[in-house]
């Protein structure tokens, strides 16, 4: 049951109401294909006299490549080449912001799964056996594995720059505050895998002209473009890339992963190549969510208004950069949350260590700081005696608030109206019992029936987070769209066309709705994403409807206004006195012109290239600057089970309010809601790649649990439409938000429940029941909490390594 | 060895198939049939669902021998004269489709769920479908699609 409540503040600029257009529930045009199993996804492209390429990748975390001995694996039957990095013509590394990571190994391997060599084969299994066949030689070297020890001076460099690949700072206020009410955290957040269902793959076809073309299921064309021209050599022109069926991305698919390796084949073999990761080599092809440790120190006030955030945040980035900068940006600059705070110094860095890269992943570096902040806010509810609900809202920031990082926040910022309405919506029945498990539900545990509700225990908790949209710090971020409007034979046809990458949010949908609000035309054409048309920019971010939206209504405008100058000609009048209404001119006397008479001399083309409003680099020593164009906001409420004596958890229900400005597709808001809500709860409850000393341990869905449909409970969703008058639409990008504070608002659930500090995610049965390293480590690490204090160390987290305690010392004394 | 079997009422006769390989290989490379996918290939995401005589499987986890001489209907068997299933046509409704990958397994469970159980309570979709791995839609809008092809929606 999902409810859309809230007022819509701006219509579709076109007027009148269109069937299908901005606003509607407008069906996918290529769902019909996907129920059927007809839709090409990228692991179902076929070419005549196709073969399969396969890679090499290194078994350890660190080593240096002592040689690569291709020649057992070439005297196989059916094997065409094997590469290595002698084979790379052009510019032999590639990454997102900066080239750091080879496109094969050179030298040294820096972790476990790098790409060593490629191998190109008749077959999918005589692939395998030549990855095998291919005899590589290592020396081992000592990783560098402990994010804590990679920051020291001493440590060993992964890279000869260093291993702080960016230390972010923001400072606001008197970074020496003081407060009569200071609590302290410690938290941890785990490796989280972005785990799509469709695995890497794609079919790379050399083409006449010594370029290559490409399809592959990316977030980014025409960035993958950039990179693979320069690897091969070729001038970004030869290099042609169309997007093929993808299958879920979340920010793992923003990096190259077999990209340049498919061009590398087929321009080798001089055919067509394809390649697909199974599952396994797809936890060691892409990025991960950055794991993170987080101190907090915060200062209130004996009303709860918030004096002081400390904090210090380090994220492992690993062997490679990725887009690590920029996720520090955002945990840095979003780090105190969605509340007014008058002072603050945070220092977050991201670093390189030996550990598998990572980068992006929906929530991008929002989801480490909000797990950490809101626990504090907990916290601080507790010492205060107030209700956490309360404590929030009295520090929520609205329309007008600044961020620390001095940025006014210039439209609606309705933090307090979704945790109240988060916190008014009805809770599910007391529970459980064993009627709720016929009809409603399970227990935790679920159908293992590992308990009949004794030692159960139902908690509740909050959380309130948000994110920026679109890319900040003064990125030049844009979005090309052409759109074409033609007379069909049954009538006007829109051909709309753009790089921007479906990734099965309903970019597709959006684009057909708008084109039909703004043009008053039926038929739209969507046409596949390519590098035909200029850059979309990425698909990531929450960006690329708020951005595609702000350049197709542009280019739609500009097509009306063209038919205006063509209506004026034809009925000899001043475009003055001529208006545009659902597809028609209307002129002074009650002339109407319809599209097929205004098209008859010919069809219209526009392409646009447009920019959100620009945002500013934030100053090195202070992080102070306008960095962000929009923020998204949501809240849950979740209600658990937890099994005390088991660590079991069963989620009851989630209540999640989220403001998007305007919902172009309501239908698929809910579901990206949906859907990111569950990943926060696979976060919160059981999602981690599982690293020991540089590698990992669980790279398969049967040891990296994602949530299945028992995990998951009924989620009601309430939307808010408050539109940001300075976005088309007034919309906001939704994708992100959902994702951020779903994780803290079941961990608070689990800790009302249990009572528990649980400064760590993904909860594991050991913390819930204060068993293991937990309970006596990471939980009595947790800080303490106190009245009257300094806002010191914070720099306990790379000071030293703090001092254990024993459970429930770092409590704190009630206020008194 | 050769492999001859009957998918989606069309008989198939295929050469030279290793002993290895599994009938979700057969059904994507050798037959061309792409609507079975294939997320894990570890019978842990049910991507690849298929009915082998009736029978819901992974077909990943099915060796292509033990499919000679069987029946096997995959999500492209489901339609009728070009038109969607009913189950098709809800999960489409619905909007329990996103990226689609997880599709075709959950529309081939959820057929085999509703011949079994043409009624199912909530529990029992949950617990006919917790095979099937969907990353995208966080399952309610995918419940919502069981019980309106159901006839039970609420
Ligand atoms: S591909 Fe068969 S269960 Fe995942
Ligand atoms: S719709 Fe993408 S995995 Fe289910």
């Amino acid at each position: 049951m999902s409810t859309l409540t809230g007022p819509t503040r701006e219509s579709a600029g076109a007027g009148a109401h269109t069937c299908d257009g901005v606003g509607d529930d407008a069906r996918r045009p290529d769902g019909a294909q996907k129920v059927a199993g007809r839709f090409a996804f990228s692991s179902d492209l076929w070419a005549d006299g196709m073969v399969w390429g396969a890679t090499v990748r290194s078994p350890h975390p660190r080593a240096r490549l002592v040689s690569v001995d291709p020649s057992e694996a070439l005297r196989l039957p059916g094997v065409h080449c094997v590469l290595t990095h002698e084979d790379v013509p052009g510019k032999k590394t590639f990454g997102l912001e900066v080239a750091d990571q080879p496109v094969l190994a050179v030298g040294e391997v820096r972790y476990q799964g790098e790409a060593v060599a490629l191998v190109a084969a008749d077959s999918p299994e005589t692939a395998r056996r030549a990855v095998a066949a291919v005899r590589v030689e290592y020396q081992p070297l000592v990783a560098v594995v402990d994010p804590m020890e990679a920051m020291l001076p001493t440590a060993e460099k992964v890279h000869p720059s260093g291993n702080i690949v960016r230390h972010f700072k923001l400072r606001r206020g008197d970074p020496f505050g003081e407060a009569p009410v200071v609590v302290s955290g410690e938290y941890e957040v785990g490796m989280q895998d972005q785990a799509f269902l469709g695995p890497e793959s794609g079919l790379a076809v050399p083409a006449d002209d010594g370029g290559v073309d490409l399809q592959v299921a990316t977030q980014w064309l025409h960035a993958d473009r950039r990179q693979v021209a320069a690897a091969l050599g070729l001038p970004e022109a030869k290099v042609r890339l169309a997007l093929a069926g993808v299958g879920g991305a979340f920010g793992a698919r923003e990096d190259v992963s077999l990209q340049i390796h498919l061009c590398l084949l087929a321009l080798r073999t001089g055919r067509p190549v394809k390649m697909v990761y199974s599952r396994e080599e797809s936890f060691f092809g892409h990025v991960h969510r950055h794991p993170a440790r987080l101190r907090y120190v915060h200062g209130a006030a004996r009303d709860g208004r918030l004096v002081f955030v400390k904090a210090e945040m380090v994220f492992d980035g690993g062997a490679y950069m990725s887009s690590t900068r920029a996720v520090i940006g955002n945990a840095g600059t979003l780090s105190v949350g969605p509340y007014v705070v008058p002072n603050v110094s945070v220092d977050a860095y991201g670093l390189y260590t030996n550990n598998p890269p990572c980068g992006a992943m929906r929530g991008f570096g929002a989801v480490q700081a909000c797990f950490a902040y809101e626990a504090q806010m907990d916290r601080l509810a507790e010492e205060l005696g107030m209700h956490p609900v309360e404590l929030r809202s009295l520090n929520a920031m609205s329309q007008g608030s600044l961020m620390p990082t001095g940025q006014v926040v210039d439209s609606p910022a309705p933090v307090a109206d979704l945790l109240r309405r988060v916190a008014q919506a009805p809770l599910p029945p007391p529970g459980p019992t064993v009627a709720d498990v016929a009809t409603e539900g399970l227990l935790p545990g679920g159908m293992a029936n590992t308990t009949h509700g004794e030692g159960v225990v139902r908690g509740t908790g909050y959380a309130v987070g948000f994110k920026n949209v679109g890319f900040s710090e003064g990125y030049d971020d844009y979005t090309t769209v052409r759109v074409v409007l033609a007379a069909g034979p049954d009538g006007p046809v829109a051909t709309v066309h753009s790089a921007g990458c479906e990734l099965g949010q309903g970019l597709v949908t959006v684009q057909a709705q708008i084109a039909r609000s703004e043009l008053g035309v039926r038929e739209v054409v969507v046409e596949t994403a390519d590098t035909r048309v200029g850059s979309a920019g990425s698909s990531s971010a929450s960006r690329q409807t708020y951005m595609t939206a702000g350049a197709l209504r542009e280019a739609c405008g500009q097509l009306r206004a063209e038919m205006l100058a063509r209506a004026a000609a034809r009925l000899g009048v001043p475009e003055a006195d001529l208006s545009w209404a659902h597809g028609e001119v209307l002129g002074p006397g009650g002339d109407v012109l319809g599209l097929p008479e205004l098209l008859e001399p010919g069809p219209l083309e526009r392409t646009v290239e447009w920019r959100h409003r620009p945002t500013q680099e934030v100053d090195p020593e202070t992080g102070q600057g306008d960095a962000h164009v929009q923020y998204s906001f949501a809240a849950h409420r979740a209600v658990v089970d937890v099994d005390t004596e088991l660590g079991l958890v069963k989620v009851v229900q989630i209540d999640t309010a989220q403001d998007v400005g305007k919902a172009i597709n309501p239908g698929a808001v809910l579901g990206q809601i949906h859907g990111g809500t569950t990943q926060g709860l696979g976060l919160a409850l059981m999602e981690e790649i599982q690293v020991e000393a540089g590698r990992v341990k669980n790279p398969s869905f049967t040891d990296y649990l994602i949530p299945t449909i028992l995990d998951v409970p009924p989620m009601r969703v309430q939307v808010l439409e408050l539109a940001d008058p300075h976005a088309p639409y007034g919309l906001r990008g939704v994708g992100e938000a959902p994702t951020i504070s779903s994780t803290p608002a079941i961990v608070a659930a689990v800790r009302a429940a249990t009572g528990r500090r649980l400064p760590r995610v993904p909860l594991r049965p050991q913390d819930i029941v204060g068993l293991g390293e937990a309970a006596g480590g990471t939980d009595g690490a947790d800080g303490a909490a106190g009245t009257g204090g300094r806002a010191g160390g914070a720099h306990d987290l790379t000071g030293g390594v703090p001092e254990p305690r024993g459970p429930g010392s770092g409590e704190g004394g009630a206020v008194p | 060895m050769q492999l001859r079997l009957e998918v989606n009422g069309v008989p198939y006769e295929t050469d030279d198939v290793w002993e290895g390989e599994s009938l979700l290989y057969v059904l994507r490379e050798r037959l061309g049939l792409w609507g079975s996918k294939n997320a894990c290939e570890q019978g842990e995401c049910g991507s690849c669902s298929v009915l082998l005589d009736g029978e819901l499987v992974c077909s990943c986890l099915v060796a292509a021998g033990q499919a000679q001489g069987r029946h096997v209907v995959t999500v492209e068997g489901l339609g009728r004269d070009g038109r969607m299933s009913a189950v098709q046509e809800a999960f489409l409704e619905a909007g329990a489709v996103q990226c689609g990958f997880c599709t075709p397994g959950l529309v081939v469970a959820t057929e085999d769920l509703l011949r079994h159980n043409p009624a199912p309570s909530d529990v029992e979709i949950r617990e006919a479908l917790a095979g099937n791995l969907c990353r995208c839609t966080g399952y309610e809008k995918v419940l919502d699609a069981v019980r309106a092809a159901a006839g039970t929606s609420r």
